[in-house]
């Protein structure tokens, strides 16, 4: 069976190591948080100035002063700190941020990502996200396989404006986990229950399968 | 010397049609309140604006985006404005989309006195078109150039008269680098204390940045996302 959104968030979860400095986009990579394994510290960084970002403020206890990037009220963990702009993407463009999770609109099998425009419809910006897929050391994208359409989500080229190229690392997606690599999108695990073919079915590019697949273990 | 002023409209004195202004901010955290509804009241026009969000439709620079008071909007997203929106789609704003980071530091090298810098966000996108690129450690770099402003209207939790300011939690944001890069800084402050009052160890913005400083009055803070648990 398919992953829901939290299976997703659950699996990208496992990718996490003790120390981590991560930065979580908004949507599917905002719930990685919940599942960060326990006695690991993970450190979680938002770029309008905010390392150390706790959990969401009790009922009456919203701070104005204190918002994510995607302007929720939060609230800090012990240690937290704050800062300037700038010094926030010293962090992300100096190569300080272990890990970046981000949504997307598509992938292509080079790495390249479209994530920010969609011609046609409104255009809001790109936010902090080119400055991130293209100075983050590893980058997991976190997306369902395909829209709501039944289009693949997974190219061979992206045919949405990009926000940044060869920079994706691994893709989690509600059928499966894949890596990219010189020769394109290899297949590492399959959600529960998925079938390779379904999920190539599902894949645009063809996928690199080598040996016996893998199921998640969640 | 004499930085300090009494409220917002004696310390935009100075302030006319087509000039570029900074305003600081991320969303409606840490926006000059004050001297934004001012702004709105001296209906000047013409204006640049570089501010990393639009404000919404009825606050903070949503506000004179309704009156018509922006030509071009320098920005990195500007989601939550239906104005915004339509005067981008009928072509009456100009608008200038800046990868966050890569807006931080044109502001930044704004102040810090650097022309242009290279930097990787954008590379291969549509933002790169016209721009020139070189490659640094096997890996392709945008040339970016510095921003600065007529007027840097900034905001701050504290400050002292002769400048000084501190901000308070995620309210720092694009505030400390724009308080570098105007000809003329005014900072609004929720509390405008005396000399000696504020420890220097603990100052964001040292006062040599600031030309002009006064003590704001009912801060609506508005929270565009109220989430709790």
């Amino acid at each position: 069976m398919a992953l829901d959104k939290n299976g997703i968030a659950k699996r990208i979860a496992q990718e996490l190591q003790d120390g981590y400095y991560v930065n979580l986009g908004i949507g599917i990579p905002t719930l990685v948080a919940n599942f960060i394994p326990e006695g690991m510290d993970v450190i979680l960084q938002s770029e309008n100035g905010l390392l150390g970002i706790g959990t969401f403020p009790e009922k009456g206890k919203a701070d104005p002063d204190l918002i994510n990037a995607g302007k929720q009220t939060v609230t800090t963990i012990k240690g937290a700190s704050f800062f300037d702009s700038a010094t926030s993407f010293a962090m992300i463009r100096g190569g300080h941020i272990d890990l970046t999770v981000l949504g997307a609109f598509e992938v292509s099998e080079k790495g390249d990502i479209a994530s920010w425009k969609i011609p046609g419809k409104l255009v809001k910006g790109m936010g902090g996200a080119m400055d991130l897929v293209s100075s983050a050391k590893n980058i997991i994208v976190a997306t369902t396989h395909t829209d709501r359409d039944g289009n693949s989500k997974l190219k061979k080229t992206c045919t949405l404006p990009l926000t940044g190229v060869s920079c994706v690392k691994k893709i989690v997606t509600d059928l499966a986990l894949i890596e990219l690599t010189q020769r394109g999108f290899k297949l590492v695990e399959r959600a529960p229950g998925v079938s390779v073919s379904e999920i190539q079915k599902a894949t645009e590019a063809d996928l690199i399968i080598e040996g016996e697949i893998p199921e998640m273990k969640l | 010397m004499n930085k300090v002023y009494k409220n917002a409209t004696e310390a935009l004195h100075g302030i006319n049609d087509g000039m570029t202004l900074m305003l600081g901010g991320f969303g409606l955290c840490g926006i000059p309140e004050n001297t934004l509804k001012e702004l709105a009241k001296l209906k000047i026009k013409d204006l640049t604006c570089i501010s990393n969000n639009a404000g919404v439709d009825d606050f903070g620079l949503g506000v004179l985006l309704r009156d018509k008071q922006l030509k071009k909007m320098i920005a990195s997203y500007v989601g939550e404005n239906k104005e915004f929106e339509r005067q981008f789609l009928s072509g009456e704003l100009d608008v200038e989309l800046v990868p966050q980071g890569t807006l931080a530091e044109r502001i930044r090298a704004g102040g810090a006195g650097i022309p242009a810098f290279f930097v990787p966000a954008g590379y291969g996108t549509e933002i790169a078109e016209g721009k020139e690129s070189r490659e640094f450690n096997g890996k392709m770099h945008l040339l970016e150039f510095a921003l600065t402003a007529d007027f840097a209207i900034i905001k701050a939790k504290y400050g002292d008269t002769a400048g000084n300011l501190i901000y308070n939690n995620t309210a720092n944001n694009f505030n400390n680098m724009m308080a570098t890069a105007g000809k003329i800084t005014i900072a609004e402050v929720e509390e405008l204390v005396p000399l000696g009052e504020l420890n220097p160890n603990q100052i964001h913005t040292p006062g040599i940045f600031v030309q002009r400083i006064f003590q704001g009055k009912d801060y609506e803070k508005r929270i565009e996302f109220e989430t709790t648990q």
